[in-house]
């Protein structure tokens, strides 16, 4: 524990840290970020109090919805604002230290791994592209339809809504296949997250596609550009994009290369 | 770090919860070590989160294709 009975919480790594360590916004626990110089890095750090982060606290705290929010919201405002001053790399959300020298030597330690990471999220940033698969069209009952008795014609048009539900939903997978794909190659990289679920997502209509592109900065507008396109192009899928991230999603060792 | 395209549908609303924890859990460099906890072993918050981070399973399931046919 730090002299004044706190921990150290971890938000990224730059590399020379002067004017990017976002000193105006309001961290985790509402304590101002500030910088830890090791190995020619920055660590951008704040100070947590242990009666709220400490290790029994936190773990409790992690299960309680609001409190997670919060963590992860004021953890992601630093970020972003150090990631507009210069490339940063993002820690995942309670990275916590005992004190400085135990961060610092985690600068020493993966200064290789750091400077790699630094390099590949240079002058580039995350864009977060979802797709929703549309809602079907209603089928078209043709006259012998109409004609039939109503029993025959429910179930005629049960297997016709069927069927295009159906078949929408094949579109909708085969769109976000492409989609992924053709943004791929406008992006340095690319990672898919699981689908959200419905409910979480604020969308009634299943997600088929969760991805997230590292773009170059200078491509960010032809980026847009294809979303926009691919949009326009496949009417069996919703897409939506947010962005610009730091990139939380292409910093980690797991991280593959992209769809290419 | 802005670019030219940044969409206007986005720009400016509150960023959705579940995609900041998609990112926040899921992603960012994991340092094990002289950390009192990391949520490198995501488990720890899936008890209460697992619905909201995903993984989602039910949803899967209810998709004709698995998910690494994008890849």
């Amino acid at each position: 524990m730090t002299a004044d009975g706190g921990w150290v919480w971890l938000y990224g790594v730059t590399g020379d840290g002067a004017g990017a360590v976002a000193a105006d916004v309001p961290g985790v626990d509402g304590r101002a970020p500030r910088a830890i110089a090791a190995a020619g890095l920055t660590a951008i750090v704040g100070d947590v109090a242990d009666r709220e982060y400490g290790e029994v606290a936190l773990r409790r705290n992690l299960e309680d919805l609001d409190w997670l929010a919060r963590t992860a919201r004021a953890h992601h405002a630093v970020l972003a604002a150090v990631a507009e001053r210069g490339p940063v790399v993002p820690m995942r959300l309670a990275t916590l230290f005992t004190d400085d020298a135990g961060a610092a030597g985690t600068l020493r330690e993966r200064a290789a791994d750091f400077r790699r990471a630094l390099a590949v999220v240079d002058a580039r940033s995350e864009w977060g592209v979802k797709a929703y698969a549309a809602k079907p069209a209603e089928p078209v009952l043709d006259a012998a339809s109409q004609a039939a008795g109503p029993g025959a014609a429910y179930l005629r048009r049960r297997r016709a809504q069927l069927n295009a539900s159906k078949d929408a939903r094949q579109e909708a997978l085969a769109s976000a296949r492409t989609v992924y794909a053709e943004l791929g190659r406008v992006a340095v990289s690319a990672r898919l997250y699981p689908p959200q679920a419905p409910d979480l997502a604020g969308q009634p209509a299943p997600m088929v596609l969760n991805a997230a592109f590292l773009v170059a900065d200078k491509q960010a507008g032809e980026f847009a550009s294809a979303v926009t396109g691919l949009a326009t192009e496949h009417r069996f899928v919703q897409l939506t994009m947010t962005g610009p991230w730091p990139a939380y999603s292409f910093v980690g060792e797991g991280d593959g290369p992209g769809p290419r | 770090m802005t670019g030219p395209g940044y969409d206007p549908v986005v720009q400016g609303e509150r960023i959705a919860l579940v995609d900041l924890l998609d990112r926040v859990l899921a992603g960012g460099v994991v340092i094990v070590g002289d950390v009192t906890l990391s949520i490198a072993d995501v488990d720890l918050v899936r008890v209460s989160v697992r619905a909201l981070v995903s993984s989602v399973s039910a949803l899967m399931d209810s998709m004709d294709e698995p998910r690494q046919e994008y890849g």
